[in-house]
């Protein structure tokens, strides 16, 4: 005699997939850092910010300009500028597949893009960078972008502003990447001799070539919290001197203590710091 | 004398050179003849070999632990050197060296990325990688040449920017960021050569110039091809191929037009004749200086801007 008292009765799952009590993709985000659940809206309209702990999810330039640009209303500038695999550069897939799967799956043509709006009625260009489109690297769009952005700011007199999201220059690109560093930091000496303000946020992650070059160059550089910026990436830190690295090494409180930010913005007050920054420089 | 690994037939016919002179040492033979014979034979394969190179190749020249630094270039070209030290916030970084000197009878400043000579020296240079304070340290030279009216020479020679903790601290990024930012609007003309490695952000860091120019065996990209290797391949095996991919070669560098001008080296590079080599930079510096000095310093900054500006490749649709 068997010793369970309980049996299954019927093998296998007999729930019908109608009768499944899931819900659809899409409702339901669960936070990366505290795993709370909350409904994608209620994600949306606390700007991506997770509402327990705070954590900034990673955000691209189209929910950047719904969240700053008054009305969600901005002309995308330069959208005809593409990347061009020009030096044939192959890993272990052409830099030629690569562009066309991230332009693919991203429906952007590269890691920049660059709007002209209004925050609270103050004219203002912004470029913000996409980490979806191969980490948000700096190839020579980007750079492009940049320089063209500050022209338009220039000849309109309107501030700047850059939102960084990258893991640094993009290796496809070789040189051609290095020298976009070269190249926006001789553009903005521009925009600083025309005197309009330039404001460098960065976000999570910001490093290398980035930081190197205009992420560190604004005339206020402000963070989100707990935002990984640095130049060398920690792994290579790590590796380097094979020693652990302290926490919160690398962290946007990090850097403000050390001096390298002016403030750290929540970005759910990022609009309304904003407003009073520009308020400031143009008045 | 030391032989990288595509060098080895030119060691094979220098250790048979050695064998012959023992021997004619100790049977009194004469072997003058094939001993004229071997060495023509070494003449025409290290033509051979260096009108071939791989770009890999030219990685491992650069890096040529007899290759001249920039302290060599410095005691070579110039009179009255006095190094100067330090970046008056935290350090005198010893990666990055700079001073006054006399190039045939003109003051100028330089500065340049040192690597070491000894394996204490190395460990004291730190590789030639620079910390903040280094970079630093150049740009207040800098500062003080264009105050007094004085032409800037660097020299790069780098495995790239220190990756370290402190340096993150006092903020690597800022400190490249901000030499970019400055160098730009240098009135005064500005030269930098690449005598070694050219990695990345570190090298740039003090490469933003009227004229960037190259020795002729040297790279200079975006990431050393070991690293991108590990990054794109993920494994560090691929280093040969990923230096063809980067295209980091002088040849490719100037055939894009990111540098201006390639300095040919002696045949066998830099280092089988440091004192040929010097004697080409120095009348390049001399004759490259003239030709800025005839520019005014609002032009040459305004090309200065217009070069890097220019610098990219993009499709543009109507």
């Amino acid at each position: 005699m068997s010793s369970t008292w309980f049996r299954r009765m019927k093998k296998g799952i007999l729930t019908s997939t109608d009768e499944k009590l899931e819900a659809p993709d899409g409702i339901w985000h669960k936070c990366p850092e505290c795993k709370a659940t909350s409904t994608v809206k209620e994600l949306h309209d606390n700007a991506y910010v997770c509402l327990k702990c705070n954590y900034h999810n990673r955000i691209n330039a189209v929910e950047y300009f719904e969240l700053l640009f008054d009305n969600n209303e901005y002309e995308a500038l330069f959208e005809n500028i593409k990347p061009r695999d020009m030096l044939g550069f192959l890993d272990l897939k052409p830099y030629d597949a690569r562009l066309k799967d991230a332009q693919r799956t991203t429906g952007l043509t590269d890691a920049m893009t660059v709007g002209v709006g209004t925050i609270n009625n103050q004219e203002i260009v912004i470029a913000c960078m996409n980490f979806n489109f191969i980490g948000g690297s700096m190839g020579s769009v980007v750079g492009e972008k940049i320089a063209r952005g500050i022209d338009f700011a220039i000849l309109h007199k309107m501030p700047f502003m850059i939102i960084s999201k990258s893991g640094g220059a993009r290796m496809m690109e070789s040189a051609f990447s290095l020298m976009q560093m070269a190249k926006t930091s001789a553009k903005l000496t521009q925009l600083a001799k025309a005197r309009l303000p330039y404001i460098s946020l960065m976000t999570d992650p910001t490093t290398g070539g980035v930081t190197a070059s205009y992420a560190m160059l604004g005339d206020i550089n402000i963070a989100e919290p707990k935002a990984l910026i640095g130049f060398a990436g920690p792994r290579v830190i790590k590796e380097t001197i094979k020693k652990d690295l302290p926490a919160g090494f690398q962290r946007s409180d990090f850097l403000l203590e050390h001096g390298f930010l002016d403030f750290i913005v929540d970005r759910t007050n990022l609009k309304y710091k904003l407003s009073q920054v520009l308020e400031w420089f143009v008045k | 004398m030391q032989f990288l690994d595509f060098e080895k037939p030119l060691e094979d016919l220098y250790a048979q050179i050695n064998k012959l002179k023992d021997m004619s040492s100790k049977n009194q033979v004469d072997v003058s003849n094939s001993i004229r014979e071997l060495e023509s034979a070494i003449e025409t394969t290290r033509t051979n070999i260096y009108s071939n190179l791989t770009p890999w190749q030219k990685v491992q020249l650069s890096r040529h632990p007899e290759r001249p630094y920039t302290l060599y270039y410095i005691e070579k070209m110039f009179t009255g050197f006095n190094e100067l030290y330090g970046d008056r916030q935290v350090k005198d970084d010893k990666a990055m060296i700079g001073g006054m000197a006399m190039l045939n009878g003109m003051p100028v400043m330089i500065i340049g990325q040192q690597k070491g000579i000894n394996t204490k020296m190395r460990q004291m240079r730190n590789f030639g990688m620079a910390n903040p304070e280094g970079y630093r340290k150049a740009l207040r030279l800098m500062k003080i040449a264009e105050k007094f009216n004085h032409p800037i020479i660097t020299l790069i020679d780098t495995p790239g920017a220190y990756p370290g903790i402190e340096a993150e601290e006092r903020g690597q990024g800022e400190a490249i960021a901000r030499n970019l930012f400055e160098m730009v609007n240098l009135r005064v003309p500005v030269i930098c050569v690449v005598i070694g490695e050219g990695a990345s952000g570190g090298a740039l860091g003090i490469g933003i110039g009227d004229r960037v120019c190259m020795l002729e065996n040297t790279w200079y990209t975006v990431i050393s091809p070991e690293s991108c290797s590990s990054i794109l391949w993920r494994s560090w095996s691929f280093k040969e191929k990923a230096a063809e991919q980067l295209k980091l070669t002088s040849e490719n560098m100037s055939s894009f037009g990111l540098v201006d001008e390639v300095i040919p080296e002696p045949v066998g590079g830099a280092h089988s004749n440091p004192e040929g080599m010097a004697t080409t930079l120095k009348a390049f510096l001399i004759k490259t200086i003239g030709e800025l000095n005839k520019i005014d310093p609002d032009t040459r900054i305004e090309q200065r801007i217009e070069k890097f500006s220019k610098m990219g490749f993009y499709e543009e649709a109507e």
